[in-house]
């Protein structure tokens, strides 16, 4: 069976609760069966309510939701037989760990051995087995997301949501739980959406990545996409590290642009500058720009160190580059960067075409 | 293993359980002297009285005393035949003390709560009494009045010569220590005791089953409302408790009489005729309105506190795993609110049973419970053993309900806020 490419689709949705705002606007997004897909964006740009109107929790404005091919909006919370885990669990804290995976199965009348079998296998899919009689309230917070992970999973949903569900964890156990999530994604092959405002924790599961702003998806492409090549300023300086120059197209020729910034013409690759005299933001990952740069480089110019920050595998080095004091420069450390001194003039270049032009804003 | 380990010595030499524990006597002092005044203040206004209460409720020394010649000469008699003329010439001398303090009418109520009869024959032997001659005893009292030779009545005398007794608690349930010493229940129409109770139990029952449905809704919207909304709700709750209880049951007697505003209301819609408007108050039906009104607000509080707790997301998750709305309620929300209904509802039954002014103005004959009893005993006949025998029963019956609750639910999963 193909797998099939709208197997989740907003078709044109719209939705504000209080009739003057819209949180959000004009929402297009497929999502291809078996895929994981990740929300992200800061709070308040409308993920969240994107996830609520998928499980039938909120209803949307206007426009329509289809999972499968069939419009959802009428049909209620308990009848889409979609998985969730909640940002805080939301485990029935007086039913055991063995009551709380049986509570889809049993609203769903499937007999006690099946129950039963289904029951053992979830559990082990989060590694959990013997807890079973456990009360939520004497497992720790690790222990009780994977339940909430295995309860919305329990009942074979064709697609489980993921409501920010490792806020809560300290950051170790995060990180092994979105490494542990993931391998079930790839092992089950369900689809998953998942919304969260930690990019790296995007940047790790997911396929794809939505990066809403403001009610709408500002870029939904895969990791690495959304990393080396975002679309807009606002993507690009919300994932990752980046340095901006703020300037004037003044020339543009040959899939290069000429940009003047304090006097200085630099070379940067054109996204989203059509003509001369635009005004653009150009963006430059850290690890991009080199000290030291070889000749073929078509951008080299010189700053002064402003900052030098330890971080033990690299140093970061902050520089006052063509007007920009905050330019940063990420150093690895090797025998050959010793010389990076407070206040010491240095070279610094890059490739016009990492150097990209986007929108002003 | 204790033994083994070393005494651990601070560095002055002391041992340090020594020094840890002087270092907190002056803590424990001071926690000791915070309370005690409301010690003291627990003991004298709560645990005398009641200590005194129960007490009183069995205590019968009045007539041991009274007539203390009397029952020592009784020790020996058997009961069976009319008692011989040491017990009457004992019985003389004790009467004739009597006379001289004036307490011989008391000795006739007392003797007169045990046997009715005994008021007139005592007067009479008063006033025989004067011109007794020394010696034969017997004849001369059995001469007074048939009755003084009746056996039955000097056996009623010397019922009362224990100084402890449970009648009271037996008049409370309507039964009483027949002649051959048997506890056996009174006539079926002179029963008046064991109605109360059950009218009582009833009402206090329905009250807090009316209680019960009309609150979880509205603490259920006071826990899910925005909180402006919220707010107002709360006020609206908490408003009768800042109206006096008098005011309360009053404002109901204007609702509810006859020419009232509910009748006239259900007259004017034509529910109702007017010449056979239903009697909403002075019975039962007053009772239970008034007391589900003003008990109210004691079921939406533990409720409510308790709701506060419950995370929407919970019910959001019962509902995504596939549950129905009701589903979700009934396995999910529901269980979680019973800590709450369980502190409501024996806050609200405990209130009901002992409740006591509304359903003196409100009850009428049908509808009074069995602290309006204890009030008439308190104040009408004087009684106070009697009453305080009813207060104690009532007193024994919430234990029971307490520890039956404990039993059934646990008084840890108890939630009053």
């Amino acid at each position: 069976m193909a797998l099939k490419k709208d197997f989740v689709k907003f078709d044109k949705v719209d939705k504000s609760y209080d009739g003057k705002v819209l949180v959000v606007k004009d929402l297009q997004l497929d999502i291809e069966e078996g895929e994981f897909v990740t929300m992200l964006g800061p709070s308040g740009s409308g993920k969240t309510t994107c996830l609520m109107m998928l499980a039938g929790f909120e209803t949307p404005t206007n426009g329509e939701i289809y999972l499968d091919g069939k419009a959802i909006s009428s049909i209620p919370p308990h009848k889409r037989g979609i998985g969730m885990v909640f940002q805080n669990y939301a485990l029935f804290p007086h039913m055991t760990v063995y009551e709380n995976l049986a509570f889809p199965l049993r609203v769903r009348k499937i007999p006690k051995d099946e129950a039963d079998k289904k029951i053992d296998k979830a559990l082990s899919m989060v590694s959990l087995q013997g807890f079973a009689s456990r009360m939520p309230g004497q497992l720790s917070g690790g222990q009780q997301q994977r339940v909430a992970v295995a309860r919305s999973l329990v009942f074979d949903p064709q697609l489980v949501l993921m409501d920010e569900p490792l806020g809560a964890l300290d950051k170790n156990l995060r990180e092994s739980m979105q490494y542990e999530i993931k391998h079930i994604h790839e092992n089950i092959g369900v689809t998953v959406v998942y919304v969260t405002h930690d990019q790296s924790e995007a940047l790790t599961m997911s396929n794809r990545i939505a990066v809403f702003n403001d009610g709408k998806v500002q870029q939904l492409s895969s990791p690495d996409e959304l990393y080396e090549k975002p679309v807009n300023s606002f993507v690009a300086e919300f994932i990752g590290e980046n340095n901006t120059f703020v300037g004037e197209v003044s020339d543009i020729s040959g899939g290069k642009c000429k940009v003047k910034i304090a006097n200085t013409d630099i070379l940067a690759n054109p996204i989203s500058v059509k003509g001369r005299g635009e005004k653009t933001k150009i963006s430059l990952r850290p690890e991009r720009a080199l000290i030291n740069p070889s000749d073929q480089m078509d951008n080299i110019h010189s700053g002064k160190i402003e900052e030098v920050i330890y971080h033990g595998d690299h140093t970061r080095v902050r520089i006052n580059l063509l007007g920009n004091n905050q330019f940063i420069l990420k150093v690895p450390n090797s025998s050959a960067n010793l010389d990076i001194k407070l206040g010491k003039d240095i070279k610094i270049g890059w490739n016009s075409e990492d150097a990209r032009a986007l929108d002003p804003s | 293993m204790s033994s083994e380990t070393k005494q651990i010595l601070t560095t002055d030499g002391i041992p340090l359980e020594v020094s840890l524990k002087k270092a907190e006597r002056k803590n424990k002092i001071k926690a000791f002297l915070l309370v005690a005044p409301l010690l003291l203040f627990l003991i004298i206004t709560y645990v005398f009285p009641i200590g005194d209460m129960l007490f009183r409720s069995v205590d019968d020394k009045m007539v041991t005393q009274m007539l203390p010649k009397t029952f020592k000469a009784m020790e020996t008699w058997d009961g069976q035949e009319l008692p011989d003329e040491e017990v009457f010439a004992a019985f003389h001398e004790d009467f004739i003390k009597l006379v001289e303090d004036k307490r011989e009418g008391k000795l006739s109520t007392q003797l007169n709560y045990t046997k009715n009869g005994f008021k007139s024959i005592i007067k009479k032997l008063r006033r025989k009494s004067k011109s007794f001659e020394e010696g034969n005893y017997k004849e001369q009292i059995m001469s007074v009045h048939k009755r003084w030779a009746n056996v039955e009545y000097w056996r009623a005398i010397k019922r009362r010569a224990p100084e402890f007794t449970s009648q009271k608690y037996l008049k409370g349930m309507d039964m009483y220590v027949n002649e051959e010493g048997k506890i056996v229940s009174v006539e079926e129409d002179r029963r008046i005791h064991r109605v109360l109770w059950l009218r009582t139990l009833e009402i206090a029952f329905f009250v807090t089953v009316f209680c019960f449905l009309m609150a979880y809704p509205i603490a259920h919207l006071l826990a899910t409302l925005p909180m402006k909304y919220s707010n107002l709700l709360m006020i609206c709750v908490l408003l009768p408790f800042w109206t006096s209880l008098l005011v309360r049951t009053a404002s109901w007697m204007i609702l509810l009489q006859q020419q009232g505003i509910v009748n006239d209301f259900f007259v004017g819609i034509g529910l109702v005729a007017d010449d056979n408007r239903p009697e909403m108050m002075y019975n039962k039906t007053g009772s239970y309105v008034a007391m589900t009104q003003i008990l109210l607000p004691f079921m939406v509080l533990p409720l409510y506190s308790v709701m506060k707790t419950i995370s929407p997301s919970l019910m959001r998750a019962g509902k995504s795993l596939g549950g129905t709305p009701f589903v979700a309620f009934w396995k999910v929300y529901f269980p979680l609110t019973i800590p709450g209904i369980g502190a409501g509802c024996l806050l609200v039954f405990i209130l009901a049973i002992g409740y006591y002014i509304t359903p003196a103005l409100v009850g009428g004959a049908s509808g009074t419970l069995i602290s309006n009893q204890i009030a008439f005993h308190m104040k009408s006949t004087l009684d106070w053993s009697f009453a305080s025998a009813m207060g104690l029963m009532l007193l024994s019956g919430v234990l029971v309900i307490y520890w039956l609750y404990n039993k059934l639910v646990g008084i840890d999963n108890i939630k009053l806020g």
